[in-house]
């Protein structure tokens, strides 16, 4: 049972821990981040921008930049510490094993290379194969990931192509090497809606195919169109873990249904947008208790003391809350938020 | 094609404006070259000899027709024609000029690159140091320095003249420190820009290892501005030859230049000067032509 369950998931965090070292001790970013990618299926890792999101991302891919580094936990790519690799080993199923793409398609290409030439090059890393093997299979991945005219495509520089395009020329350079893997860190944000919408089936294709697909995205509609689970993240922790069906009907904890309440506020074409009141935390100066305490509409006084563990409320759903059940908060009766206002 | 005519055009209207500004400045050259002695007769003749007497215009255009064939005229301090006495000084200025251009563009870039890679570490300040000594020192001192460390005392190689190859050694560093100075520090700033580019990530999640996503990713990206940087470099090389040439005792178009403005010479000037034009305008046409083959985004469509 257990070896079924390793066999089925791609990718786990497991308590990853991220940091910058700062002038007294470390800034964390990723604190105890557990999620995982199983095949075939998307999953989706939402937040508000600096919540950690893109780092989890670079982390599995081995992209913080100094000083910023990984300081516990485990990455297991199908049942591999990466962490525990030596650096080569680690690079080489980069590009091959797992793959990533970015949110700004024109500044994640090379402008001086031609863009049939920068996904040859992810074959040509990886395989020994000649440079007519490598192009046959680029344009056959270009074509995959709906690039029309290929072989016209496969000369042009990036400059010379669309946001769209581009996006499309990154996945095909992501996927080129068939990676069981994709990491996509805002894949949409810097495209237009109907192009959003093209790259998103896209992607869900890929996963049909088996590919399993971390979704990065701070856009709700974005998730509930593609993914089959998602973790929602507050101040490098996750807050809510649940599949999709879950999560949109029947969310728990107060900051995903702050968040879910701001988009259908809009649906609803209510005149007032709902909001979460504040904002992000400064992550070295993180509130003692639940992080996501001065901005939660349902605190108690235990929240501002106590910080909550991640725990499962039902099979599959998880969530980071002291309170029991909604609207029945954990010890004290009584809300001091006038109180706490002021402070 | 345009970019050679606008060059032509620019090599004209330089050899207009030299032409023009030789004759606003004051003091006749005649006077200069007869001596404190000669009487008016002599001047009035000698002036007509060679045609200063004749109005400006028609001056210019004897000058300009003379040119485009490659006559410069004869040369009023030394007598002989200035196309012959440029041919000996272009050999020696281009042997200094390009030595030192190589010297400036293969130790700045080497320098630059390895600063960069190594960011922090000893060689990186002690590249930025030397840098920063060549960029702020003028070039006769630099000149003066190694003549006195290399030639002087440790006898290695000759102290002036173009007896050998060796004794340009000298010169070219001297002349080339400033430049591969600046070429060192815009390198290694312009490389470490680049590897903050999204691209180098994309790279480096591709699988590619350390010397792939810097050679095949970052130096192009570097080059671009550096390219520009070093056809700029050249007009620094040739206004520096001029000093050059001069602590060294090496016969070249910079001292004939210096020559030739003593001694109010114009034909000389004004061949030296439009040699050293042709020199940087010829610089920047290469550097625009090697930014279109580096950059596609600068290329026309096709």
């Amino acid at each position: 049972m257990k070896e079924a369950l390793i066999q089925k998931e791609v990718l786990i965090l497991d308590g990853l821990c991220a940091g910058f070292p700062a002038r007294r001790g470390e800034v964390r970013v990723l604190d105890h981040v557990s999620l995982s990618v199983p095949k075939g299926k998307i999953t989706g890792l939402v937040g508000e921008s600096g919540c950690g999101k893109s780092m989890t991302a670079r982390a599995v891919m081995n992209l913080i930049r100094h000083p910023g580094r990984v300081t516990g936990g485990r990455i297991l790519l199908e049942g591999r510490d990466l962490l525990s690799m030596r650096k080569k080993e680690r690079r080489m199923l980069q590009g091959r094993e797992m793959a990533m793409i970015f949110q700004d398609p024109m500044s994640s290409l090379n402008p001086v290379m031609k863009v049939g030439k920068q996904v040859d090059e992810a074959v040509l890393v990886h395989e020994h194969v000649t440079h007519a093997e490598a192009k046959r299979r680029t344009l056959e991945m270009l074509e995959a990931a709906g690039v029309p005219d290929p072989e016209r495509r496969y000369h042009s520089y990036p400059h010379q192509l669309s946001g769209g395009l581009r996006q499309r020329i990154m996945i095909a350079m992501a996927m080129v090497c068939r990676p069981k893997l994709l990491i996509a860190d805002e894949p949409t944000t810097a495209l237009d809606v109907t192009v959003e919408a093209q790259i998103l089936d896209l992607m869900k294709e890929m996963s049909a195919k088996g590919t399993a697909v971390l979704l990065i995205s701070h856009n709700l509609g974005a998730i509930a169109r593609v993914c089959d689970d998602v973790s929602v993240m507050y101040a490098g922790k996750i807050v809510e873990q649940a599949d999709i069906c879950t999560l949109f009907d029947r969310p728990r904890h107060p900051y995903t249904r702050g968040l879910l309440s701001a988009v259908s506020s809009l649906r609803d074409g209510s005149e007032v947008l709902s909001v979460i009141p504040g904002h992000v935390p400064n992550l070295a100066r993180l509130p003692a208790g639940c992080s996501f305490s001065p901005r939660c509409s349902c605190r108690g006084k235990e929240c501002m003391e106590k910080t909550p563990e991640m725990r499962e409320i039902s099979p599959g759903h998880r969530i980071r809350c002291l309170w029991e059940e909604p609207g029945k908060k954990p010890g004290e009766k009584e809300l001091e938020t006038e109180g706490l206002a002021a402070e | 094609m345009k970019r050679i005519l606008q060059a032509l055009l620019v090599l004209l209207l330089v050899s207009l404006m030299l032409f023009g500004l030789l004759r606003i400045v004051p003091g006749n050259p005649v006077a200069v070259l007869m001596g404190e002695h000669a009487n008016q007769a002599t001047i009035d003749r000698l002036t007509a000899e060679l045609g200063l007497d004749q109005p400006i215009h028609v001056q210019f255009f004897r000058y300009l027709s003379g040119a485009v064939r490659g006559d410069f005229g004869t040369s009023y301090s030394l007598g002989k024609p200035v196309s012959g006495l440029m041919g000996t000084a272009f050999v020696n200025t281009l042997l200094l000029s390009l030595a030192a251009a190589l010297f400036a563009w293969i130790t700045g870039g080497l320098c630059g690159l390895l600063a960069a890679i190594r960011k922090n570490s000893i060689p990186d300040r002690l590249f930025m140091g030397f840098s920063l000594l060549g960029i702020s020192m003028p070039v006769f001192m630099a000149a003066m320095i190694l003549q006195y460390v290399f030639a002087y005392w440790l006898h290695w190689v000759p102290i002036s003249g173009t007896a050998d190859w060796r004794s340009f050694i000298l010169p070219a560093v001297a002349l080339g420190w400033n430049s591969a100075g600046s070429i060192a520090r815009l390198v290694r700033s312009a490389l470490l820009d680049t590897l903050e580019e999204d691209y180098i990530d994309t790279a480096r999640a591709k699988g590619l290892g350390k010397s792939g996503v810097l050679f095949r990713h970052a130096l192009r990206n570097t080059m671009l501005p550096t390219v520009t940087m070093m056809a700029l470099q050249l007009s620094a090389l040739l206004s520096g030859a001029v000093i050059t040439e001069t602590v060294f005792s090496i016969n070249g178009i910079g001292r004939l230049a210096v020559q030739a403005i003593t001694a109010r010479d114009i034909p000389l000037l004004q061949g030296t000067v439009l040699f050293s034009t042709a020199i940087v305008i010829f610089g920047n046409l290469v550097a625009d032509f090697l930014y279109t083959v580096l950059d596609p985004r600068t290329r026309k469509e096709a």
